[in-house]
């Protein structure tokens, strides 16, 4: 049974001939099959960031408002007050997704449901996080119809509302699309449940689905680059059942506050390997199990292939034995199978049998992050394609003839149009919290039993961090506490996504210490510390790596539900001002991509400072009630932001502006800056605004008035608002009906 | 007042309509298992929303073995007002206490939305309060949502009628282009012939709490409780 351990066994593994010498330094001896699977995918980049982990640490890591600090469990925890706390974490199902939308969306949503449920949250809502390439390419269609599908049949099903997000079209995802999805959930602090297996006898519980060969080497898989071979590799996507996960989640909520688990971990990416091995390491035990008693659906299975598969909807519990009668009624209450597989014991090993024989038998602090496994410095490179970017020339470019076909264009572009093709595919409004709907700066969902809400948002714009993956960290940072600010919240805390290329090449690397070291800075500044995430490298397909995306996750607390704002104008006469400056750059910009099909110039960049009082000047503003709008300028620029401040679903308005043009219309009107904000407020609370503006002597400006149905700036831009409406909400239905 | 809402597995809006129910409307709700075998005293039965069985097979085929549905049943034959939203109408048909079948929408994609429907029966149990034709903004959530039924099934629901809302726009106008999901005639929600058994495919719980900012579901429930109390 037990195969001769080849180079070439090693090397299909995944492992390098260090690596190798050092599983045999730990063992003392040649591993078996099965332990060179499990060293194979709990040293893999997915299960161990040896890439990253030297990286990752220098981000601030803890707060005032932490419960749990990061890595400490398996999402973050942040206390709301009212004895509530808030779990939250996102994770990549980048190539899962590549090659099997469908599948891959879903089991991505179904693990970091998991991952949050375990924690003793009930999921409150989720969000996502896509990029793909462009729209007119068929087999692009093809991914966003099926992950999109992916996403909206697992949520919907588990009644847990999607309710905010963020797509991109760039041709640098074509190959390589990114999924990311979020969970946000709501726990008692005295329900925190951990993820270790305490106390020697107790029994190690198997429950949920039965174990296939589905996802065998899911996380070796994640941790290679996209080739055309890598079709073949379509058995390493799992396949979901979103009402098994339905079940499992009631049951186990209801198990941990019954108070009737000592720890308990998801089975998801390294499956029984990682949760087993992990929950023995954090706890300082041995976690003794027999494959022989998982519940298998295909026969013939060997150690190996129960120890490496990722079958989904399954969980590891630890629980006392006097409870063990009490915790199999809760599951059989709801139709799942519940089995003793092992108990813990008190020698460190992760040992695993068939029918009583041992068949693996590794120290468990060896293969965990944080333990022996492996830890790697890499080197980095100044990228050679920044040069010729950042010469580009802005002033080269002509003015556009025409600013309303320009404006027309920028709607309809995919990045800035309505994403209601996608959202009304969600679920959106289950559990009635939804208080801010998809389509405004970030979502707002009540908390039940409180006045509170939670504000959140995802957001990273990846043409930036290609031009300047600092900056571009820093400002997604920036821009998604501005979201949260201009929807009523107060910015606490965020979970990343960090999608890159492949670690080894120099250059990506520098993309990548960059982007960590602008997130850090900005992080730190907000105070709003990195609770958890994920990274996902390897994001290349034969072409080239995807742009830097290192997508940003972040909640907020509203204090009062009533805080609640949105971007959209409310009643005709209203003033509209522009807190921050005006924009004089357009690298980067939307515009500069759509106009002139170009990515290139400098990134916006952030001064922290000046952010920081503006989204103090929204803050106060919107809680002394003076503002009826709220909406940060992001792609497309002022004008953009301000075509969509008029697009309120209750009824279209249009804007009549006359402003002073300091900058070449353009590039003031289309380019794009961080640390800008579009209100509307009733006159006679302006003097009260402009108090507060003075206070922290900013910028602003007011631009006109709330309108009737013409959008108009001065003599350049005249349009019916319902034709504009049009092009942007219907822009991305449009292109998914046109044959290409 | 008292509500009995059913669970399945898979239902998830059982606690939307507990929620409104309960914590809105101030009336006694009971959660009854679908293991069970006796109702808990109810005015009114609510089968919410949700993938019972996950739709496994078709939208609400397995929900109608469970055991609880043979008390439902004697309960709806008995004059007892059941209501089902989204899954629960699926149900509902399934078990034949409504006639026709909510197929697969004509975009073949899961709809979210605001709807907006309109009263065009006010003399239910569940509808008496509200003005005839008035336009309700009533969500909807689903994949199976298209309302099919033969010629003579549609002509004994108009002849008698069964047909309480219909998708219209804001101003009312029942057209294709008001139709969200392809049902025949924009058919949002029928009763039985009693008028004692509705179902609906539009969630009247979800625009039932100010706080989500609109609040024209709640006459649905204040109907029933009128109802139920006169």
């Amino acid at each position: 049974m037990n195969p001769e351990i080849s180079d070439e066994l090693i090397e299909e593994h995944g492992l390098s001939k260090e690596e190798y010498k050092r599983i045999f330094s730990i063992l003392g001896r040649d591993p078996t099959i099965t332990e060179l699977g499990i060293f194979s995918v709990m040293w893999s980049e997915h299960a161990s960031y040896k890439n990253s982990i030297l990286q990752i640490k220098t981000l601030p890591r803890s707060g005032e408002y932490l419960l749990k600090d990061a890595g400490e469990e398996n999402a973050g925890v942040v206390d709301i007050g009212d004895g509530l706390a808030v779990a939250f974490k996102i994770e990549s199902h980048n190539h899962p997704s590549a090659l099997e939308p469908y599948q891959g969306a879903a089991t991505g949503v179904g693990g970091i449901l998991r991952d949050v449920f375990t924690m003793g949250a009930r999921p409150i809502a989720s969000l996502n996080s896509l990029r793909f390439g462009s729209l007119d390419n068929p087999r692009v269609k093809h991914l966003l119809k099926g992950v999109v599908k992916g996403i909206a049949d697992y949520g919907n099903c588990m009644g847990i509302p999607t309710v905010a997000g963020e797509i991109y079209f760039d041709d640098s995802y074509e190959g390589n699309p990114l999924v990311n999805a979020m969970t946000v959930g709501i726990l008692k602090h005295e329900n925190i449940a951990t993820a270790a297996a305490y106390g020697v006898g107790n029994f190690v519980l198997y429950v949920g689905s039965s174990t296939g060969r589905d996802g065998i080497h899911g996380a070796t898989f994640a941790s290679v680059e996209l080739t055309e071979e890598s079709a073949e590799k379509r058995t390493s996507v799992q396949v979901g059942d979103p009402f098994m996960e339905k079940l499992l989640l009631e049951a186990t909520l209801d198990v941990i506050k019954q108070n009737l688990v000592v720890g308990i971990q998801d089975m998801g990416a390294a499956g029984l390997t990682c949760s087993s091995s992990e929950m023995a390491a954090k706890a300082g035990t041995g976690v003794d199990i027999d494959v022989s008693l998982v519940p298998k659906r295909e026969k013939g299975m060997t150690p190996y292939e129960v120890m490496l598969s990722e079958s989904q909807e399954r969980m590891l519990l630890v629980i006392e034995p006097k409870n063990f009668g009490k915790v199999q009624e809760i599951y059989e209450k709801w139709d799942l199978h519940v089995v003793k597989i092992g108990e813990v014991t008190e020698d460190g090993n992760l040992r695993v049998r068939e029918n009583g024989i041992v068949v693996a038998d590794i120290p468990a602090q060896t293969l965990v992050l944080g333990g022996e496994a492996p830890v790697y410095v890499r080197e980095t490179q100044y990228p050679s394609y920044l040069e010729k970017a950042h010469s580009f020339d802005e002033k080269s470019m002509n003015e556009p003839k025409d600013y309303n076909q320009t404006l027309k264009k920028l709607l309809s572009s995919p990045n800035i149009a309505s994403k209601n093709y996608v959202y009304t595919q969600y679920d959106h409004m289950v559990r009635i919290n939804s208080v801010v709907e998809p389509g405004s700066d970030a979502a707002v969902v009540r908390i039940k039993g409180t006045n509170k809400a939670l504000a959140m948002t995802t957001d990273c714009n990846g043409k930036y961090c290609y031009l300047d993956p600092y900056e571009g960290a820093k400002g997604a940072v920036a821009e998604a506490a501005r979201n949260i600010i201009c929807s009523g919240g107060k910015p606490l805390a965020i979970t990343n996504c960090l999608n890159f290329g492949n670690p080894y090449k120099k250059e990506v690397y520098w993309t990548f210490s960059e982007c960590i070291r602008g997130m850090g800075d900005a992080c730190r500044f907000f105070k709003t510390p990195v609770t958890g995430g994920n990274v996902s490298f390897y994001n290349e397909t034969v072409k080239s790596a995807v742009y830097p995306t290192p997508t940003i996750g972040m909640i907020g607390i509203l204090e009062d539900v009533k805080l609640a704002t949105t971007q959209y104008f409310k009643d005709i006469g209203d003033v509209i001002i522009l807190l921050g400056k005006s924009c004089n750059t357009i690298g980067g910009s939307e515009y500069l991509a759509v106009e002139y099909s170009e990515i290139a110039g400098h990134a916006p960049k952030v001064e922290l400072e000046h952010e920081q009082k503006i989204q103090n000047i929204c803050y106060k503003a919107i809680r002394e009630g003076l503002i009826k709008s709220a909406h940060d300028c992001s792609e497309g620029g002022l004008v953009t932001a301000l075509a969509e401040s008029c697009f309120n679903p209750k009824g279209l308005l249009g804007a009549n502006i006359e402003m002073e043009l300091t900058h070449r219309p353009d590039i003031e009107l289309f380019g794009e800056a961080h640390s800008r904000i579009i209100v509307s407020i009733e006159e006679k609370n302006i003097p009260s605004l402009i108090k507060i503006i003075k206070k922290y002597n900013c910028p602003y400006q007011i631009l006109g008035k709330v309108a009737g149905h013409r959008f108009q700036i001065d003599k350049l831009i005249s349009c019916d608002i319902n034709e504009l409406y049009d092009l942007w909400y219907n822009a991305i239905q449009r292109k998914m009906e046109t044959v290409s | 007042m008292k509500y009995n809402i059913i669970i399945f597995p898979g239902s998830n809006c059982d606690y939307d309509a507990y929620f409104v129910a309960k914590d809105l409307m101030g009336d006694e709700v009971e959660y009854v298992w679908h293991k069970e075998t006796n109702l808990k005293d109810p005015d009114c039965v609510i089968i919410p929303g949700g993938f019972s069985y996950g739709d496994y097979l078709r939208a609400g085929a397995i929900a109608k073995f469970s055991p609880i549905m043979n008390e439902v049943i004697s309960f709806a034959k008995n004059g007892g007002l059941v209501i089902g939203i989204c899954n629960g109408f699926q149900v509902l048909t399934e078990t034949k206490l409504l006639p026709g079948t909510l197929l697969q929408n004509k975009s073949l994609l899961f709809i979210c939305k605001h709807q907006y429907a309109k009263v065009v029966n006010s003399s239910t149990p569940f509808t008496h309060i509200i003005e005839k034709d008035r336009v309700l903004d009533i969500p909807i959530a689903h994949n199976e949502g298209n309302f099919f039924i033969d010629d003579d099934g549609l002509k004994s629901l108009q002849d008698n009628q069964q047909i309480v809302f219909q998708y219209c726009d804001k101003e009312g106008h029942i057209n294709d282009n008001t139709n969200p999901n392809g049902s025949l005639l924009n058919i949002a929600g029928i009763v039985n012939k009693k008028g004692n058994v509705l179902g609906m495919m539009p969630h009247p719980e979800r625009t039932s709490d100010p706080i989500c900012g609109v609040t024209d579901g709640q006459q649905i429930f204040l109907s029933i409780k009128k109802f139920v109390e006169k």
